[in-house]
């Protein structure tokens, strides 16, 4: 790395230098475009990722502050702090928020459990192994709209779907003809969104932490069994230490995900019996109602709440970064 | 906890016998797992290939005769409705996008990598920022920039976001590929006077290749899955699949073999590349986004 003094104090001085003079400032020419040659493999995606991401972000501030409801388009004006006024009390919006936290919550970290208990099981050598992780990932691998209108009408559905029917076949087998027979998408309705999301996310960090298994050094563990380590001890004080960090980067992965998912709310529920969250939410004032301002100026409540979120959750990715061995 | 010395491990004895026997145990357990967790998606299968009638019982009927119906109706036979358009919209938008991602995320990787820009954690961090910011709060400005220059409705239009979508865990997991490339390399190919183009073809890219499919792949499972975006921003011409797939049930009542015969197909090129490649899955994944 260079040292900034000398690159800025004798501007004056290189210029006056003629082409191909004095041996420092030549050296500072091929430094500078050395600095050069370093950064430009960047600006391509910095300057597509600011203009595609970020300008729409400072658009959406300025709509938050303008009354704008495209089916009233003469009635458009300065708002002032009005849209935030009505998010602010507006019971829905407030509901959404609870329940997109409550929803990530629920999805991640059981989804991570479960994950968890996969990969440790898969970890070990037995048969068929290869096929069982292949089963596995599938759930992650069909497309989410079509895993949520599975689970919605072949799997949940109250009159014909699996979960009924398998009811209804096993107390069959016992000569009763009056199964329960739960409408389960109106008596559980989050539930219901957050086992088909949990089925779906189970897989994502099955890999990532299966990856992490595998990347353990065995001879540390064939040492520590050799010592009469019990299996816990080895999974407590080895294993898991090991597997913090891919512990991390699985339920930052899978926040960033679930707290942005639309596919399952809108089409299990439509977003119906308090299973809103804030995608949806967005969606509706801005889709249905027709309300710019407004919805701009939820768009910019959740992006405040999310730098919250992203500020607290990169100091854990800061964690990720910190043994990184820089070049 | 036992501090005793190992029993020492012959075949036959209890110790080796009891692990064998958990070992065993454990390994029916994961095998339960992986067909419970399986059996919506074979069901799904199973579904599709029965007639309307077989498909919406109760009990289940498993063992119905198996019918193509739902198959024919999906490729638009009874309907009218040809899937085509949307399955190509899909995969034009996913593999342009996903090339794009590997044009723009490839050099940038290389520069957080390989050769460190000042606070180089500082600008990964941005990245990786953009992609915590709910892109549905930039759907509106978005929208309207799309409705005034005509490109409402166009898969460009979704090709642009679906980058942006995946720049981010594109730069991510390809910089950590890209930290396996020795430095005495790279050295060895500046000596001979190589510039970065011949650089990044000729070294970095095929010690850094089983990343990029990874890379590639995710990418192209976002966006073949995306739905939000989709919705929003087109209709009937640049629709992809996804939408059509949300279209087959609010036209005209559910007709569940046809829904989950759409939805096989649909699943089907994301599923039979992620078959292919879970081992370089398992790696970008992980190691790619940890190390």
């Amino acid at each position: 790395m260079p040292i900034r003094t000398t690159e800025t104090a004798p501007a004056a001085g290189v210029r006056a230098v003629p082409r191909g003079g004095s041996p420092a400032a030549r050296a500072r020419r091929t430094e500078r475009a050395k600095n050069w040659a370093r950064r430009a493999p960047l600006l391509p995606a910095l300057v597509f990722l600011i203009i595609v991401t970020q300008l729409p972000f400072v658009a959406t501030v300025v709509i938050s502050f303008t009354r704008w409801n495209a089916l009233a388009p003469e009635n458009r004006g300065f708002a002032a702090l009005d849209n935030y006024r009505a998010v602010f009390t507006d019971p829905a919006m407030r509901a959404s928020v609870g329940t997109t936290v409550l929803l990530t919550v629920t999805v991640v970290l059981v989804s991570l459990l479960l994950g968890l208990v996969l990969a440790l099981l898969l970890d070990r050598g037995f048969r068929g192994r290869g096929i069982v992780r292949t089963l596995l990932i599938t759930p992650f691998l069909v497309v989410p709209v079509a895993s949520a209108l599975l689970w919605k009408h072949a799997l949940y559905n109250a009159s014909y779907g699996l979960l009924n029917g398998s009811l209804t076949w096993i107390w069959r087998l016992f000569g009763s003809d009056d199964p329960p027979q739960p409408d389960w998408m109106t008596d559980s309705p989050l539930a219901a969104v957050e086992v088909s999301l949990i089925w779906q996310w189970t897989p994502f960090m099955m890999l990532i932490l299966l990856a992490g298994l595998q990347s353990r050094a065995t001879d540390a563990i064939e040492a520590a069994r050799m010592d009469g380590a019990s299996a816990f001890d080895i999974f407590r004080y080895l294993t898991l230490p090991h597997l913090r960090r891919y512990l991390e980067l699985a339920a930052l992965l899978g926040t960033v995900y679930v707290v942005q998912n639309f596919d399952a709310v809108f089409t299990i529920t439509s977003g119906g019996l308090g299973t809103a969250n804030l995608p949806y939410t967005i969606y509706q004032t801005f889709y249905q109602a027709h309300d710019y301002g407004r919805a701009s100026a939820q768009g910019v409540v959740v992006v405040l709440c999310s730098l919250l979120v992203a500020t607290f959750a990169l100091r854990t990715v800061s964690s990720l970064l910190r043994e990184e061995v820089t070049r | 906890m036992n501090r005793t010395p190992p029993a020492p491990r012959r075949p036959g004895s209890p110790a080796a016998r009891r692990r064998r026997r958990t070992g065993s145990l454990l390994g029916l357990a994961a095998w339960l797992c992986g067909i419970g967790f399986f059996l919506p998606v074979a069901w799904m299968v199973l579904t599709s290939f029965h007639s309307e009638t077989d498909a919406a019982t109760n009990p289940p009927s498993v063992g119905a005769g198996l019918s193509l119906h739902g198959y024919r109706e999906f490729f638009g036979e009874g309907s009218g409705v040809s899937p085509w358009p949307p399955l190509i919209n899909s995969l034009t938008a996913s593999v342009v996008a996903t090339l794009l991602v590997l044009l723009l995320a490839v050099p940038a990787a290389y520069a957080l990598a390989i050769k460190p820009v000042r606070k180089w954690s500082d600008v990964l961090f941005f990245f990786l920022s953009t992609k915590m910011l709910p892109l549905v709060a930039g759907l509106l400005p978005i929208y309207l920039v799309a409705q005034n220059t005509g490109m409402l409705d166009s898969i460009w239009l979704l090709v642009l976001l679906y980058t942006s979508m995946n720049l981010p865990i594109a730069v991510w997991m390809m910089r950590s590929f890209l930290a396996e490339v020795p430095v005495e390399m790279l050295e060895a190919a500046s000596i001979d006077g190589a510039g970065l183009t011949t650089t990044l073809t000729r070294i970095v890219a095929p010690v850094a290749m089983p990343g990029i499919a990874a890379t590639a792949l995710i990418s192209f499972i976002f966006s073949w899955n995306e739905l939000l975006f989709a919705r929003v921003l087109t209709g009937i011409v640049a629709g992809t699949s996804p939408v059509f797939l949300t279209g087959l049930v609010t036209s005209q009542g559910l007709f569940l073999a046809k829904v989950c015969a759409a939805a096989t197909v649909i699943s089907l090129p994301v599923i039979v590349a992620g078959f292919a490649a879970q081992d370089k899955l398992v790696q970008g994944l992980s190691l790619g986004a940890v190390k």
